[in-house]
């Protein structure tokens, strides 16, 4: 982890600051667990040394378009001449239906191409359903805590769960989100083109085998990621599974070995623990939750983990895992990460593989505009417009969201496709990845925007301005202690000298929720010495945020005038 | 591990509960210090594992801010501890040199265990340095590092002989300092459960309010019969005994004798002549009645006449007047206890009683109980007659007013009120009752008509 950080910091560029958060995010390959899932990102790094280099030679023409369309004439001969659509994407996930609702209210005629479930893998297979199950482990974990009823003088006898209930909660989140975003979509007027599109040549696309060719200006992938599994694993979808099948909790084991650490096992966590089951931890590196702010991830650690019905294995692969079969149970074999020797056999009920996505772009027609992807990325420059194999911009295609493994979230992919639609419609744009938030759902909440401290210090090393922490906790706050919450911690990472937010991490109550106040500072730009000044309801969560920006101590004074006093 | 460094006890306490860095009174009567191991080490003040949190049982070192040979004064911050809440630094009550660093950095000792040790001069530091390697070979290796717990060196190889504990069973193996791997594993695959664990450690399963699908937790009344007495509070058991862990069954009794110990029992005896008993048992035998279900019977009706003995007190504030006639019957199955339960036997005729008391039985036997057919007595009965026994007394078992132990019905030499000897079947009950809600009088009653409904049982074959 830290190497790639360091690598992309030696590439500075004025681009350096996207490709770099595209490493630490940590919805990206949770970097959680085998060696495979090192390399995987040592990999994507080469891909970005080589988009970066591309994007470099071919760097000031500020629209490359022409020379780009003709390279691509020279190949490939015409492009249509007229089109079915001014935009063509290809998946209807989020990061699709983002740049679909855009393109409309662009004035853009925009088709959705989709060969399995509107709503891709977030609303049907990942972040929806599990914040479903979520919200279950959440009152769980709270009726069962003695503890905490009696402090608010509850009581609570018997807190008990229907598997099959909790599960069709969860299916019916997923198939009422589907639906919102179909009739969404089918509302504005965009069509659904039902089959898995295949790339034929430029701006020519083929929707499923029925042959039916579409053609369109400008078009996108977004086809995102699977879950990956490392070799050495079998999944059986009942004793060893994905998030694929956890989601639909057909069973809740006693004991479930859970691979990587990442954001999508520390969720898994928190439901099974929640659920009644015991769960063991596997991680390739040598703490949990890497990727994580260090402070962050140790406190986690302390509340979400230590206390609960959780054990763990660092620093070790599982090299192989065999689903319980003739009377035995699942069986991880565990190799020491560094030397290899075999370490230990774990034998658990189940195991649940969560060491990160991998790209879906097989079957895409990648071949056929002579675009080669690393590892399963598409590669693109900072504009989601896709490399070929010689470092050349293919004309009118862009590929965002997991499937360029920039930023594995799905609003990041929503927010990157409308940044393409911008694009297409005539306004430039890049977007701020610093700007991203990302979350993690346990109780209490984990979320993030911008850099973790080293990555901030490492930054400011090379660029050379200074960097400093404030700290509040959720221990100071009234809100926070009225719900007997009072654990918790917000973290904001900063210049000094301008008052510039580098990272903001919180762990707490509902710190999803709350990063958005520094997400969407990090966005406009806002400094500290003028975000101090917002006044936050009392009392409310949102105050750790104001108290974290008035402990700041910024050099520079307030830059916007006091706006004229409105009388009232 | 803390023994080891203290060969002088009575110059280095123990201190336990102070919050931080805890030096021990210590013994100036001595004038010098020299290094034979039992002389004096007066000034020689260790350095203790901090309790930084009430449930705090052990810390980390996360690293030690002073370094051997380091000048201290008093306030300085010394080392930073991680507890189960939070890093905290620890700083010095004294002033003093750092002599020596006994659990280094990242190692893990229990709270009260010397972490390192503080001198006043210069001098005195090589001796506390070699004090304190005489301790080194113990610390914190030996008790296990907080993290996850060791794996075995190998693995594959011998993966069948190995323990596999849940993460939850070693965590409380750790809390209750039990070895894992001298507990035999009751779960899935033979591994240790956490109910293993406690069933060692001879604690009472640890309390949560999550209803599992169906508990299956036998009520327990009569003292179980006395096999795999748990010798584990005692330090070391005898060579070459061995250690059984409790099965669900018997954590069960045991949770539920150590519950009975809070409600205030008094047992009162009655002998019953059981000649006509005997006489309509002989009857009905052949259609199948069993004693049990001729004894379950004529408690319900008596129980009818004597509600208060029917009820129960759960609380201690206010009781139940149960508003049916359950009687639960103590029975030895498989080497355990369980009581299945006669509902309603006040209202069901002799013959029904009894098949359904085979029926209760065989599911017994075949462990297919439904929670509601062994939790849901009133009242209980338990009969050692048939093993000669001609008195005991029972315990009451949690959640009922009292249960009957029903002795041998023995032919006795009676003196009769005219003055002449006869011989008759008696037996002697004795019945348990929590005092709370039922008096003497009340048991005495209760059992005068138990004792006349026996003694004239034509009404039980109504």
């Amino acid at each position: 982890m830290h190497s790639s950080l360091s690598l992309s910091f030696s590439a500075t560029s004025s681009s350096s600051a996207t490709v770099f958060r595209s490493r630490h995010s940590f919805h990206a390959p949770a970097p959680a667990a085998a060696p495979l899932n090192l390399r995987f990102c040592g990999l994507r790094r080469e891909a970005f040394g080589s988009c970066l280099a591309a994007s470099l030679s071919r760097h000031l023409p500020r629209r490359p378009h022409t020379a780009a369309v003709s390279a691509a004439l020279s190949d490939n001969g015409s492009p249509p001449k007229s089109f079915d659509y001014d935009l063509l994407i290809i998946g209807a996930g989020v990061g699709g239906h983002g740049a679909a609702l855009h393109a409309v209210e662009k004035g853009l005629k925009t088709a959705i191409v989709e060969g399995d479930v509107v709503g891709g893998t977030c609303v049907n297979r990942g972040c929806v359903p599990s914040k479903a199950l979520l919200a279950v482990s959440g009152r769980m974990r709270e009726l069962k805590s003695d503890h905490h009823l009696k402090s608010f003088g509850l009581q609570v006898s018997a807190a008990g769960y229907d598997r099959q209930g909790v599960a069709d909660h969860a299916n019916n989140l997923a198939s009422k989100i589907r639906n919102n975003l179909t009739n969404s979509m089918k509302a504005l007027g965009v069509d659904i083109l039902t089959g898995f599109g295949t790339i034929l040549g430029p701006q020519k696309v083929k929707v499923g085998s029925s042959n039916k060719i579409v053609t369109a200006k400008d078009i996108i992938i977004a086809t995102g990621s699977v879950p990956f599994v490392p070799k050495g694993i079998e999944i059986d979808g009942k004793t060893v599974i994905t998030s694929d099948h956890a989601l639909k909790l057909e069973t809740v084991p006693d004991w479930i070995a859970i691979v990587g650490s990442g954001y999508i096992g520390l969720e898994f966590s928190d439901v099974y623990t929640a659920l009644g089951s015991e769960v063991t931890f596997v991680e390739a590196l040598d703490q949990l939750m890497p990727g994580f702010d260090p402070e962050i991830s140790k406190l986690a650690q302390r509340v979400l983990i230590n206390p609960r019905n959780i054990d763990y294995h660092t620093g070790v692969f599982a090299t192989k895992i065999m689903p319980a079969r003739d009377g035995k149970p699942v069986l991880i074999e565990l190799i020491d990460a560094k030397t290899k020797e075999p370490k230990d056999t774990l034998e658990v009920d189940a195991a649940l593989i969560a060491t990160g996505r991998a790209p879906f772009t097989q079957g895409l027609g990648l071949e056929n505009i002579d675009v080669v992807t690393q590892r399963g990325f598409v590669p693109v420059d900072e504009r989601m417009r896709v490399i070929d194999a010689n470092g050349k911009l293919v004309p009118h295609l862009y590929c965002i969201g997991d499937a360029n493994g920039k930023m594995m979230l799905a609003h990041a992919a929503s927010a990157q496709g409308i940044s393409v639609v911008e694009q297409v419609t005539g306004r430039d744009h890049v977007l701020n990845h610093l700007s991203i938030p990302a979350a993690c759902f346990t109780h209490p909440e984990i979320s993030m925007v911008g850099l973790t401290e080293p990555q901030a210090r490492e930054k400011g090393e090379k660029e050379g301005f200074e960097v400093s922490v404030a700290k509040t906790s959720f221990k100071a706050n009234t809100k926070a202690l009225a719900e007997n919450e009072g654990e918790g911690l917000a973290k904001l990472i900063y210049r000094p000298d301008n008052g510039e937010i580098l990272g903001v991490h919180i762990f707490g109550l509902h710190a999803a929720d709350l990063i958005h106040e520094a997400s969407n500072a990090v966005a406009l730009g806002t400094r500290i010495q003028d975000i101090k000044f917002a006044v936050h309801a009392h009392p409310t969560l949102s105050e750790v945020l104001d108290e974290l920006f008035k402990s700041a101590k910024v050099k520079a004074q307030k830059s916007t005038p006091v706006s004229e006093p409105v009388a009232v | 591990m803390k023994m080891a460094s203290l060969p002088n006890s009575q110059t280095l306490s123990f201190s336990s509960s102070l919050s931080t860095l805890l030096p021990c009174r210590r013994l100036t009567a001595f004038p010098r210090r020299r290094l034979s191991s039992f002389s004096v080490e007066a000034k020689i003040r260790e350095i203790f594992m901090p309790a930084l949190s009430s449930t705090m049982t052990e810390g980390k070192i996360v690293s030690w801010i002073k370094s051997e040979g380091d000048t201290l004064s008093k306030g300085d911050s010394v080392v930073v501890v991680e507890s189960d809440k939070a890093d905290m630094d620890v700083e010095t009550f004294y002033d003093g040199i750092l002599a020596a660093i006994v659990v280094a950095d990242g190692e893990t000792a229990p709270v009260g265990a010397p972490i390192g040790l503080l001198v006043d001069s210069p001098e005195e530091v090589a001796e506390a340095k070699a004090k304190a390697a005489k301790s080194a070979p113990s610390p914190a290796a030996a008790s296990t590092p907080a993290t996850p717990p060791p794996p075995p060196a190998k693995s594959v190889s011998d993966a069948p002989t190995k323990t596999v504990a849940t993460p939850q069973a070693k965590k409380l193996a750790k809390q209750h300092k039990v070895d894992i791997a001298t507990i035999a594993g009751t779960g899935p695959f033979g591994r240790v459960t956490p109910a293993d664990v406690e069933a060692a450690a001879g604690i009472a399963p640890s309390k949560s309010n999550v209803a599992p699908p169906a508990s299956p937790a036998p009520v327990a009344t009569t003292p179980a019969p006395p096999k795999a007495a748990p010798a584990t509070s005692s330090p070391s058991p005898i060579p070459g005994s061995s250690v059984v862990a409790f099965t669900t069954m018997q954590s069960a009794v045991a949770k539920n004798m150590v519950e009975s110990l809070s409600v205030p029992t008094f047992r009162v005896g009655y002998p019953v002549t059981t000649d006509a008993l005997d006489a309509l048992y002989e009857k009905v035998k052949p259609k199948g009645v069993t004693m049990t279900a001729i004894l379950a019977k004529a408690a319900a009706m008596a129980l009818v006449q004597h509600p208060v003995v029917n009820a129960s007190c759960k609380d201690g504030k206010n009781f139940v007047y149960n508003s049916n006639i359950n009687v639960a019957v103590a029975v030895a199955i498989n080497g355990g206890l369980i009581t299945p339960v006669l509902q309603d036997a006040d209202k069901l005729d002799l013959y029904l009683l009894s098949q359904k008391w085979k029926e209760l039985v065989n599911k017994a036997r075949s462990k297919q109980l439904q929670p509601h057919e062994y939790n849901s007595g009133t009242f209980t009965l338990s009969n050692l007659g048939m093993f000669g026994v001609d008195r005991f007394d029972a315990i009451l078992p949690p959640g009922q007013g009292a249960i009957m132990a029903v002795g041998a019905s023995k032919p006795t030499v009676l003196a009769g009120a005219d003055g002449f000897f006869s011989v008759k079947n008696k037996m002697l009950v004795n019945v348990t009752a929590d005092h709370r809600i039922i008096y003497g009088a009340d048991l005495a009653a209760f059992l005068q008509t138990f004792s006349k409904i026996i003694e004239n049982p034509e009404s039980l074959t109504l």
